[in-house]
């Protein structure tokens, strides 16, 4: 008997208790799942840093271990030794469960990413609307950290980031509806199967650049590192930690970006697939991993070149743009899927690159046009403003001229 | 696996995953000196002292998105059963929900009108 894929069965069968063997098995599944993005993100930081160092034309961490590789490690024994101070006045319970929830809230996520056809945590009916439920979690650990620490910084940086993650959620959620639509089903698995013809990528690239965005937006990293924003509110909500439990938001928010990417892996560019993935479940795998790497670099690109938005920008960008844009994107998505479905331009055999063909094109054409509309309109608009501000600004001018006698 | 153990397993992550980041919190609690005073757990502020009640009065446009927010978080939660049946449905099922995204749209410019989403 298989008795890794099928441990429960191999352990009862070995004379133990069924229901004991079941719990063992599913303990052990929980352990791997939840340990190993833990460790991912320890090489991460280090991935993180050198990348940035590169950008900004210097070398970054070289001297512990070989390129700098054990520099991690290194910070992990240095912020064991810190004190941990608990400031006076704070809310002791949810000042201390703030940190390990919001690293929870990232890897409650890796519960339903399928590795492998074969690998999969949890394989949820509901899968998709899972990984919004719980990375939603961490507004809540922002909220309890800021709210907790008795301190006004943290409060205003908390107040801020509740704001950004809401808001951007909404455009989130829109954008994962697309892929369950093409998908028809919201288990992750599915999803994945779903794109062996075709990656939504392609057929909706709108749906994947919202996600992207929102992803981002969602880690509070730049351009929307309001939460943070050193130089306005010194650092956030997490003003008053220290030691490990700083340490904690930091690894939440490291393994978020990288998360992001496996969840743009999974919903957009084919999750584990890719050749021989079914004959040997370690290349799906590699391949998810893979293509996640690829949306992280994006993401740190990202980082590292755009400046930050100032709050009301930032919300403006999300309300007044990216949401209309995904609900226009969920409506001519909807409406030309009908139109295939009833031309009889879908594809017999979703799992056929060729036969995908017609329909993907039809979908990139209803890309373009939401892409078009949203940014003639946003064009219209700014220049709509910018009109009404020189006007004012003449006004102005030619009253100060007035009032002074010219 | 049943759908039970589905649901099995995320009970169990549910309990384990916040008890492993908080593995390294406890650690650092034994290896970490602990030498608290005064001033050292005061109130971080640039080191002025604070003044007044920590949680003030807050704006009210952030009560205000969480208001447009929730709106929208529950018509999202009644759109996700529409796109996961849609590719058996027909044409009517397109119109039902543009009717419901039309209404979900008018809820966003009418906020929109209202100022409800202007900054200052």
């Amino acid at each position: 008997m298989d008795c890794i894929n099928q441990l429960a069965q191999c352990l009862s069968a070995g004379g133990m208790d069924s229901g004991l063997a079941e719990f063992i098995s599913i303990f052990l599944g929980v352990t791997l799942t939840a340990t190993f993005p833990l460790l991912v993100t320890i090489l991460l930081i280090w991935v993180e840093r050198k990348f940035a160092a590169r950008i900004q034309d210097r070398i970054g961490p070289n001297r512990v271990g070989p390129f700098g590789l054990l520099q991690p490690l290194a910070d992990v024994v240095k912020l064991l030794g810190k004190e941990n101070i608990t400031p006076q006045g704070a809310d002791k319970p949810i000042y201390n469960f703030a940190p390990p929830l919001m690293v929870a809230s990232v890897l409650l996520i890796w519960a339903v990413v399928p590795f492998s056809p074969y690998h999969i945590g949890s394989d949820l009916e509901i899968g998709a609307l899972y990984t919004i439920a719980v990375a939603s979690i961490g507004t809540l650990a922002v909220m309890m950290a800021g709210w907790a620490s008795n301190n006004k910084y943290a409060l205003l940086g908390a107040f801020r980031v509740v704001a950004q993650l809401i808001s951007y959620e909404v455009p989130l959620a829109m954008a994962i509806l697309v892929p369950v639509m093409l998908a028809g089903s919201m288990s992750m698995q599915d999803i994945v199967t779903a794109q062996y013809g075709m990656w939504f990528m392609f057929s909706a690239p709108v749906a994947a650049f919202l996600f992207f965005i929102s992803s981002q937006a969602e880690t509070g990293r730049a351009p929307f590192d309001l939460l943070e924003a050193e130089s306005e509110l010194v650092a956030g909500f997490n003003i008053e930690y220290s030691g490990m439990k700083f340490a904690m938001f930091f690894a939440g928010e490291f393994m978020h970006v990288f998360t992001n990417g496996v969840l743009m892996a999974v919903f957009f560019s084919g999750g584990w697939l890719g050749p021989f993935a079914e004959q040997a479940p370690i290349l799906g795998a590699i391949y998810l991993l893979g293509k996640a790497s690829v949306w992280y670099m994006l993401s740190l690109w990202l980082r590292n070149s755009v400046p930050r938005l100032r709050i009301d920008q930032m919300m403006n960008f999300n309300w007044k743009f990216l949401v209309p844009m995904s609900i226009l994107n969920l409506v001519v998505t909807a409406f030309l899927l009908q139109v295939i479905k009833q031309a009889g331009l879908g594809p017999a055999d979703a799992g056929n690159f060729l036969q995908n063909i017609p329909q993907t094109l039809i979908l990139l054409l209803g890309n373009g046009f939401v892409a078009y509309v949203m940014l003639s309109w946003a064009r219209s608009k700014g220049r709509a403003a910018r009109a009404a501000d020189e006007a004012k600004k003449m006004n102005a001018a030619t009253a100060a001229s007035v009032a002074v006698g010219d | 696996m049943n759908v039970l153990n589905e649901w099995a397993f995320i009970g169990v992550f549910f309990l384990l995953a916040p008890l492993l980041p908080a593995l390294p919190i406890v650690l650092g609690g034994v290896f970490a000196p602990h030498k608290p005073n005064a001033i050292k757990t005061d109130t971080y502020e640039c080191g002025v002292e604070t003044v007044g009640n920590t949680w003030v009065q807050f704006k009210v446009q952030y009560y205000l998105y969480g208001l447009i927010f929730l709106v929208f978080d529950v018509e999202m939660v009644f759109l996700f059963p529409w796109a996961l049946a849609y590719k058996q449905l027909d044409f009517f099922a397109f119109g039902a929900g543009l009717l419901f995204i039309f209404l979900l749209t008018d809820a966003l410019f009418y906020a929109w009108g209202k100022n409800a989403l202007a900054w200052d």
